[in-house]
């Protein structure tokens, strides 16, 4: 029976260390501990939010140089196919150009061979025909030099004529 | 006093028999949810617990009327 | 500490209530194992170390009565008085009769009566003398306070060390309390109490958790800090039950008091039966809480105590090879009872004050 009679000694004294204990370890303990305990797990969230972050912006970061490298690259395929472009351009241009030129130099060429050999020739047959004219001269002064000959000479020449 | 002593004893003897049965059947069952569905093991060890404590306090409440009784 | 610094402890702990035992058994009178037990269950006005009566080494503890005016006093005037035996032919027993500042009051069974005659009136076991207030500090109080210091010393120390260093990872002996706090905000308070409410209560259930397991755990260590049966008195889980039963009333909200005078589903007629049943249920609650710390701890001692006193109801020492092992198991066991129990109070007091608080969804 006494086991389980409540004595107001105890009673008394559980009740004022109790109130006691409740009283300063909820001011000074539960709360502050706890607090610090949110504070940290919050800390620590904001952290991981931080970090996330940080990786999505490095991510996109990355893309953008990705995609930065990639224009860059388009366009230097760009200018070097332009260069190119122009450069078998003017090589073409260069050529036709060459080649009209030639053309062109080649026609004077000719045209002036042409005239300078018209000329030659003029020149020579006017030559040929003094030489010709000297010959025949001096021929004529031979054949004609004898009263036979001329007979002979004005026959053949009747007898050609008869033969045309 | 004597005789009071014996009946007293077979009284929380008694609790015991109860209170045992009750805490083995929990235990059982409690072992076959956890078997069946793992991942809910730490809710049913909760309840468990809780529920187990409810037994032991009924029989524990006739171990002290007992008690009572082997004193008075 | 390692498993091999637990085991040696506890076995150095055995030991030594197995010699303060063997101080006990070398006095001729029979052994009694029911009042050795109940004694060391029990409360006292004296903290006994070893020894057997005056020749014993005790600690006297001051006595304080009202009786129309405060008297303190030390204990030593009660067990160094008279020793007047109570004659029955049952149980022949006696009690102590206080000599110098003690004068006019008289101990039996630890309880302080009114001398009237130079002597107690005896009516069979019982004295019908006047009891006079009796607030001394018991060995039951001095335990709590050691209980209460402890309690203190460990968390202002944690709770220095937030201060000192701000919400940072912890160490030291935060690092092993910080645990335990979270673990009863976020397994005990927050899964039975819902809502934004829970914070209200945080407080109260884990006062009730470490106050619980620092004196269950002060209670299981057999020499002189620990060893009170404190949390397995009655007062104590009395208050304790009171707290709960008080904290769940006064929060109840206007749900909590129509499931107890207007049970929802239940037909009108019923309610002059359910009312009281309800009424009785907001008692039987609390009530439980108490009687089952007062008993599992009460018990847990009764066991140990049990298993010690078999050397000593067989008189050799050789079945301390049986009764040390057993008593060193079943003390592990009460270790995780104090672990328990501490869960359970803390558990169930958050569970009914969830349920007080708890708003109508029907």
């Amino acid at each position: 029976m006494n086991l389980v009679t409540p004595s107001y000694g105890l009673l008394f004294w559980t009740g004022i260390t109790f109130c006691l204990l409740l009283l300063v370890l909820a001011k000074f303990v539960w709360k502050p501990v706890l607090n610090a305990v949110n504070a940290r797990s919050q800390k620590i969230d904001e952290a991981l939010l931080e970090a996330e972050k940080a990786r999505q912006e490095m991510k996109s970061l990355h893309a953008e140089n990705e995609r930065i490298l990639k224009e860059a690259r388009a366009e230097r395929d760009a200018i070097l196919k332009e260069a190119k472009e122009a450069g078998a351009k003017m090589i073409e241009e260069a050529r036709d150009k060459s080649k009209v030129e030639g053309a062109k130099l080649i026609e004077a060429a000719k045209a002036a061979i042409g005239s300078e050999r018209n000329a030659a020739i003029a020149d020579m047959k006017a030559q040929i025909a003094s030489f010709s004219v000297d010959i025949a001269e001096a021929i004529v002064k031979e054949s004609l030099a004898s009263d036979e000959k001329q007979k002979a000479l004005a026959s053949k020449m009747v007898e050609d004529i008869k033969l045309n | 006093m004597a005789v009071f002593g014996s009946v007293a004893a077979i009284g929380a003897g008694l609790a015991v028999l109860g209170a045992g049965m009750g805490i083995g059947r929990i235990g059982g069952s409690a072992v076959e949810g956890i078997a069946r569905n793992p991942e809910a093991s730490g809710k049913i060890q909760t309840a468990m617990i809780i529920a187990a404590a409810l037994i032991e306090g009924v029989a524990l409440f006739g171990v002290v009327v007992g008690m009572l009784g082997a004193n008075g | 500490m390692s498993r091999t610094t637990i085991i040696r402890f506890l076995s150095i702990v055995t030991f030594l209530v197995l010699v303060s035992f063997a101080g006990n058994a070398t006095k001729e009178k029979k052994f009694d194992v029911t009042e050795t037990i109940m004694h060391h269950i029990g409360d006292a006005h004296e903290w006994h170390l070893w020894g057997e009566g005056h020749s014993g080494t005790s600690i006297y503890l001051p006595v304080i009565i009202y009786d129309k005016e405060l008297k303190i006093f030390s204990s030593s005037h009660f067990y160094h008085g008279r020793i007047m035996p109570v004659v029955d032919s049952l149980k022949p027993t006696e009690y102590l009769l206080g000599e110098g500042d003690a004068k006019g009051y008289a101990l039996f069974h630890e309880k302080i009566y009114k001398v009237k005659d130079g002597a107690l009136q005896f009516h069979g076991l019982h004295p019908h003398n006047a009891m006079p207030m009796d607030i001394s500090i018991t060995k039951n109080v001095l335990s709590l306070f050691i209980g209460a210091f402890i309690l203190l010393l460990v968390m202002l120390s944690t709770s220095l060390y937030y201060k000192k260093n701000g919400a940072v990872a912890p160490k030291g002996i935060a690092k092993f309390i910080e645990p335990l706090i979270v673990y009863v905000r976020d397994e005990i308070v927050k899964p039975n109490i819902h809502g934004a409410k829970h914070t209200r209560y945080i407080g109260f259930i884990t006062t009730v958790f470490f106050f619980i397991l620092v004196n269950n755990l002060l209670g299981m260590i057999p020499v002189f800090p620990g060893g009170a049966n404190l949390t397995g008195n009655i007062s104590v889980t009395l208050f304790l039950a009171v707290c709960t039963l008080l904290v769940t009333v006064f929060s109840g909200n206007k749900n909590y008091w129509k499931h107890i005078f207007a049970t929802p589903g239940v037909p009108w007629a019923l309610l002059p039966i359910m009312i009281p049943i309800e009424l009785v249920g907001i008692f039987t609650k609390p009530f439980a809480l108490m009687i089952r710390l007062f008993a599992n701890m009460t018990a847990g001692h009764i066991i140990v105590l049990s298993l010690i006193s078999i050397i000593f109801i067989n008189k050799s020492e050789a079945w301390g090879l049986l009764s040390v092992p057993m008593a060193l198991f079943i003390s592990v066991l009460e270790i995780l009872v104090a672990f328990l129990q501490a869960y359970l109070f803390a558990s169930l007091s958050a569970l009914f004050i969830g349920a007080a608080v708890e708003e109508d969804h029907h």
